[in-house]
């Protein structure tokens, strides 16, 4: 036990004293791993796409979404679908990390554990803004109606920060617990209802045409959620991995 | 068997004469409420309870901190207690108002912020306890339970902000008002020191409780232990 203490101050005191440019490069080889393995195997990025797309479907059916309930509901649609879609990306991208070891290695190396958070972060930020970025003009041919907006796009953005942060921490914790897959989404939802919330009723806003300032509200909610939690998740991950 | 501490025995004596106070303050001595009636007395210990409650989860978050700091087994079961307790007082409170808002909104549920939020936390903290009991070892149990317990105890107020987009009917009694608010009322003294009564009350009634929670999961923990020693 001491022994591994002493390691693990060492490996601190590397990481300290190491410049900053090695925290950034930390990160990026964290990210490019990732990326690296899902252009090899195209597991992840497939499975929430097919995934959406198949809840879209669902809500098609279950919502009857003609053109009159399609103004109301498309944001609550497209939020669902992100969320539900989202699980299955951070329970993939973590089991990934537990089940070949790979956890070991990456908290063996000596960087600050906060480069593997913000790398694994990232990396799940990525994955899900491709997802969305796929989602949206699909939506938008199906339904007739432009998604493709900037200001849309910049919620979306700020919502899937929130989402990810918290997501890829309780990934990290739910992974280690005995229920694995099944305890992610019920540790999750209720802590990011938040950040689904306020992102609905932006994305409907914008939708909707009303004027900025009725939207500035829950933006504004978005950002201090996003800095709050990155902040928070990035301050306990290290008490997650830690052994 | 350790015997049971003699102040936790005067404090279990007086939880029940103050609940005993508190029943008789908030069913006889507070007037009847002239709009509402006679369900307007279960708002006493809706409050009681209330405050208790979120005392309590706030009370967890700031253990929490103390026990990732120190790692020290102790306050992780304090926070467990807590916790658990809470979760009761809380659920004690929601159905309270569920029986208030049947007459009062006519429904016994509505999706505003306070409810809302309410039903979030308790949502929150079943997850706490599902998320313990996947996990053996009890360091890990209890580092886990301590980050997750921090990550609800911020999101709450943020998601009241957050349900507060879309909408409110529940009444501000104490400081400030809601104009669209359905069921509020002012209170008279005397129903002022029935809700102060029933606050104490509660508090007590919740310490209380607390303690034996604490010595039930000390108790708890010395079992196990002999149990090891007998397998061993």
């Amino acid at each position: 036990m001491a022994v591994k203490s002493s390691n693990m101050s060492r490996q601190r005191s590397i990481a300290n004293n190491q410049p900053s440019g090695s925290f950034i490069r930390a990160i990026a080889a964290v990210i490019w791993k990732d990326l690296q393995a899902e252009f090899r195997s195209r597991e992840l990025f497939s499975a929430m796409l097919v995934f959406s797309l198949l809840i879209i479907l669902i809500f098609n059916f279950a919502l009857e979404l003609d053109i009159k309930t399609r103004q109301s509901v498309t944001s609550g649609v497209l939020w669902a679908t992100f969320a539900f879609a989202g699980t299955l990306g951070l329970n993939r991208s973590m089991a990934i990390e537990k089940d070949r070891g790979c956890l070991d290695g990456l908290l063996l190396a000596p960087v600050d554990r906060s480069a593997i958070f913000f790398g694994k972060f990232i990396s799940n930020l990525i994955f899900m803004i491709s997802v969305e970025v796929i989602v949206l003009p699909i939506y938008s041919v199906l339904y007739n109606m432009n998604l493709f907006r900037s200001d849309v796009m910049l919620v979306i953005l700020l919502g899937s920060i929130g989402y990810t942060s918290v997501g890829t921490l309780i990934s990290a914790m739910s992974v280690q617990t005995r229920m694995r897959d099944i305890l992610l989404p019920i540790l999750l939802f209720p802590i990011v209802i938040a950040p689904l919330l306020a992102a609905v009723k932006a994305t409907g806003g914008l939708l909707a045409n009303v004027p900025f300032e009725e939207v500035q509200s829950p933006i504004n909610l978005l950002i201090a959620y996003d800095i709050i939690f990155t902040a928070v998740a990035f301050m306990t991950f290290e008490y997650i991995v830690e052994e | 068997m350790q015997p049971k501490p003699t102040l936790l025995k005067i404090v279990d004596i007086l939880a029940v004469v103050l609940l005993g106070i508190s029943t008789y303050f908030a069913l006889v001595k507070a007037p009847t409420e002239l709009v509402m009636g006679q369900v307007q007395r279960v708002f006493y210990f809706h409050v009681g309870t209330a405050w208790t409650a979120l005392l309590g989860f706030i009370f967890a978050s700031v253990l929490s901190v103390i026990y990732l700091i120190t790692k020290d087994l102790k306050w992780d079961g304090f926070q467990v207690a807590a916790i658990e307790v809470s979760l009761v007082f809380f659920l004690i409170t929601i159905m309270l108002g569920s029986i208030w808002a049947r007459p009062a909104w006519n429904t016994w549920w509505t999706w505003d912020p306070r409810l809302t939020t309410a039903a979030i936390t308790e949502l929150v903290y079943i997850a706490y306890f599902m998320l313990r009991q996947g996990i053996d070892d009890p360091d890990r149990r209890a580092r886990f339970g301590a980050v997750y317990a921090l990550l609800g105890g911020i999101s709450a107020p943020i998601t009241f902000f957050a349900i507060r987009l879309y909408r409110t009917i529940h009444p501000v009694v104490i400081g400030g008002s809601n104009p669209e608010a359905e069921g509020g009322f002012s209170m008279t003294p005397t129903m002022l020191t029935a809700m102060f009564v029933a606050l104490i009350a509660f508090t007590f009634i919740f310490i209380d409780l607390y303690w034996n929670r604490i010595r039930l999961g000390n108790l708890q923990e010395k079992v196990e232990q002999l149990k090891l020693k007998v397998m061993l």
